[in-house]
């Protein structure tokens, strides 16, 4: 193994640790138990079989979706920060399908949910794109912007046109059943991780063996170079990256409403849209890292429910280990100057 | 209700809501005006806010104040260090710093207050009425009936004009935003002052989160900030990196959030969510509007 292939593998796991002996001192210094806490954690995530694969694996896809979507728009020097909106967007649109497909046999069924929640996803980033493409708007802000919008939107839907026949919850009625990925017998975990996993293939190979996937990179590196050379596309392959990142994050909302929840509701997303980032970034937008890096995120996603749950620490503290996981890798990618580095695509070609 | 009440409440809510965004948009622009673009200003700006309800609940509304700047001069010099310090990419560090300020804030709140939080007694700041100038008709009450933070926003204008334009100082700040190199040959240690405008807008971005909870909501909530930092980024962008212009891009988004006031008095119905979504809808269509037409510090997010 090489130095370039060990210098992530030693970062990851130091900012790893250091983000839960951070998180261990945070919950001591609030005055909690924190062993209980960091146990319960443990148990959330992976005390048993069962909670590896109904819990942690489940709260996986959708981070996986996500942070290979971002992965694909990071990619080129194109920020999307904006995944929780395109996710939410998404579960809108699976959800209004899910419920019109009663008749339908399910393969079809399932397959029109997934579609409309991978085409709304796309149309949610598209404004954005047509706002950087046409009138140069940051698509960090605009992406950002459209989160809250999004999250105002399934408020609207819940209460109004999808709300539950008896109007009494924020809730939208239960798909119908045609509409419902299966799970795999006796747990939670739906065929979603499949999918998940074949995504990952098909991109590492775009990534590495196609064109697109270098005209990314090339895009990603120096978006006036690319440009001058004059044999790449450098707008088309920004617009696409990013329609391509949003489609990904709409896929997993759809997979969200389709495999684990089968109805639409406020707070359906406990932030993967954010959390994506620190699983693409940790993966250092390599497709199978963010396979590894998306299981454990899973992981401490399912271990904060755990730990709200038998330690009474809110689940919103684990942020925290993201936000540190982040940071570090930022930091040790800043100095050494190695590898792969963002370099935001501002300068547009005319 | 007659006209000239409506006209003076709507007036009077546009202000009070468009002060922490004129706070925050005006820190973010010192910071971009010296090349930093600062995401974590939401971060900074929810920081704050939680600082500025502990210490004024323990001690009174100006120790809240106190607090907030700290607060956020804190968060803000997390920022620098990864951003600045080691020249990590600007927009990434800001997301994560606003990430973590989430979770921190609502482990913090949840430990203090519990889950649902008995509502926080918060003595906040009440309207000062500024003498002669309250009774002007119509605008008098509406501009001149404000809390005192307010006018600090206002006063702060005038003075990040004099600062940014005709002080040395401010040439240095906009040089390094403008060209660093330049700046570093003249002599201007660029880190050092990037990272103190960086600071200098995270006390402002603090300030912004105490106006909101001690002027405007009168508690803490989770997630009580919902971008308003990011909408401040924006309202920089309209106002054309120029104070003047974010104190009249502030005042339009301070318009359209009491938008929602105005027509629920006048009896338009229309679901709540619209009004919710609206200024995030005015941010994209500004910044459409806006982008093309000024021109960003050349350095920004170098």
């Amino acid at each position: 193994m090489t130095r370039r292939h060990l210098l992530p593998l030693v970062t990851g796991a130091g900012a790893l640790a250091a983000g839960f002996v951070l998180l261990g001192l945070g919950l001591a210094l609030a005055g909690y138990d924190a062993p209980l806490a960091m146990s319960a954690l443990w148990r959330g995530a992976f005390g048993s079989w069962d909670a590896f694969i109904s819990a942690t694996l489940v709260r996986a896809i959708p981070l996986i979706c996500i942070g290979l979507g971002l992965a694909i728009a990071f990619r080129a020097g194109a920020l999307n920060i904006g995944g929780e909106g395109q996710f939410l967007v998404a579960a809108i649109a699976a959800t209004w399908v899910g419920l019109q497909v009663g008749g339908w046999p399910a393969p079809l069924a399932v397959t029109a949910v997934l579609a409309a929640a991978m085409l709304a996803g796309a149309l949610w980033i598209a404004f954005p794109v047509l706002l950087k493409l046409k009138f140069g708007v940051l698509e960090v802000i605009s992406t950002l912007l459209l989160n809250f919008v999004g999250e105002a939107l399934v408020s609207y839907a819940v209460t109004g046109p999808l709300q539950e026949a008896r109007h009494v919850y924020p809730a939208s009625d239960p798909i119908s059943v045609a509409a419902r990925l299966p799970v795999f017998g006796g747990s939670r975990l739906h065929w979603g991780v499949v999918l998940a996993g074949i995504i990952a293939t098909l991109l590492w190979l775009g990534f590495t063996r196609t064109a697109w996937g270098f005209r990314l990179r090339a895009v990603g590196l120096g978006s006036r170079a690319a440009a001058t050379s004059g044999r790449i596309p450098v707008r088309r392959v920004l617009g696409s990256a990013l329609l391509w990142s949003g489609a990904l994050a709409g896929l997993a909302g759809g997979l969200e409403v389709s495999g684990v929840t089968y109805n639409l509701y406020q707070n359906l997303s406990p932030g993967y849209g954010f959390t994506a980032i620190a699983v693409a970034l940790l993966a250092r937008l390599h497709p199978f890292g963010v396979l590894a890096t998306g299981v454990f995120f899973g992981a401490l996603e399912a271990g904060a429910q755990g730990m709200q749950r038998d330690a009474g620490v809110p689940a919103v503290t684990v942020s925290v280990v993201e936000a540190t996981v982040i940071l570090i890798v930022l930091l040790v990618e800043a100095r050494a100057r190695s590898g792969w580095r963002f370099r935001p695509a501002t300068e547009l070609a005319p | 209700m007659n006209a000239a009440l409506l006209a003076t409440g709507f007036l009077a809510a546009a202000i009070r809501i468009s002060t922490p965004l004129l706070l925050a948009a005006t820190g973010e622009l010192i910071n971009e005006r010296a090349g930093v673009i600062n995401l974590g200003i939401e971060g900074g700006m929810l920081a704050g806010a939680l600082a500025a309800a502990i210490a004024a609940a323990i001690a009174g509304p100006w120790l809240g104040v106190l607090a907030a700047l700290g607060t956020g001069m804190l968060v803000s010099a997390l920022f620098a260090a990864v951003a600045i310090g080691a020249r990590a990419n600007q927009i990434i560090t800001g997301t994560a710093i606003t990430l973590g300020s989430v979770g921190l804030t609502g482990a913090i709140y949840r430990s203090a207050f519990g889950v649902s939080g008995p509502a926080l007694s918060i003595p906040t700041f009440q309207a000062a009425r500024l003498p002669l100038l309250h009774a002007i008709p119509v605008l008098g009450p509406a501009l001149f009936e404000q809390p005192v933070l307010t006018y600090v926003g206002w006063l702060l204008i005038p003075l990040a004009g004099w600062f940014l334009f005709r002080s040395w100082w401010g040439l240095a700040l906009r040089a390094c935003g403008e060209s660093p190199v330049a700046a570093r040959a003249a002599g201007v240690p660029v880190e050092r002052v990037r990272m103190l405008a960086t600071v200098a807008g995270g006390a402002l971005a603090g300030l912004a989160g105490a106006t909101l909870v001690l002027a405007q909501v009168g508690t803490f909530a989770e997630r009580m900030t919902a971008g308003r930092g990011f909408i401040a980024i924006a309202i920089v962008v309209l106002g054309r990196w120029r104070p003047l212009g974010v104190l009249l891009a502030a005042l339009l988004f301070g318009a359209a959030g009491a938008l929602q006031f105005a027509l629920q008095a006048m009896g338009l119905a229309a679901p709540y969510q619209l009004f919710l979504a609206l200024p995030y809808l005015v941010a994209l269509v500004a910044l459409a509007g806006a982008t093309r037409k000024a021109r960003a510090p050349a350095a920004l997010g170098e």
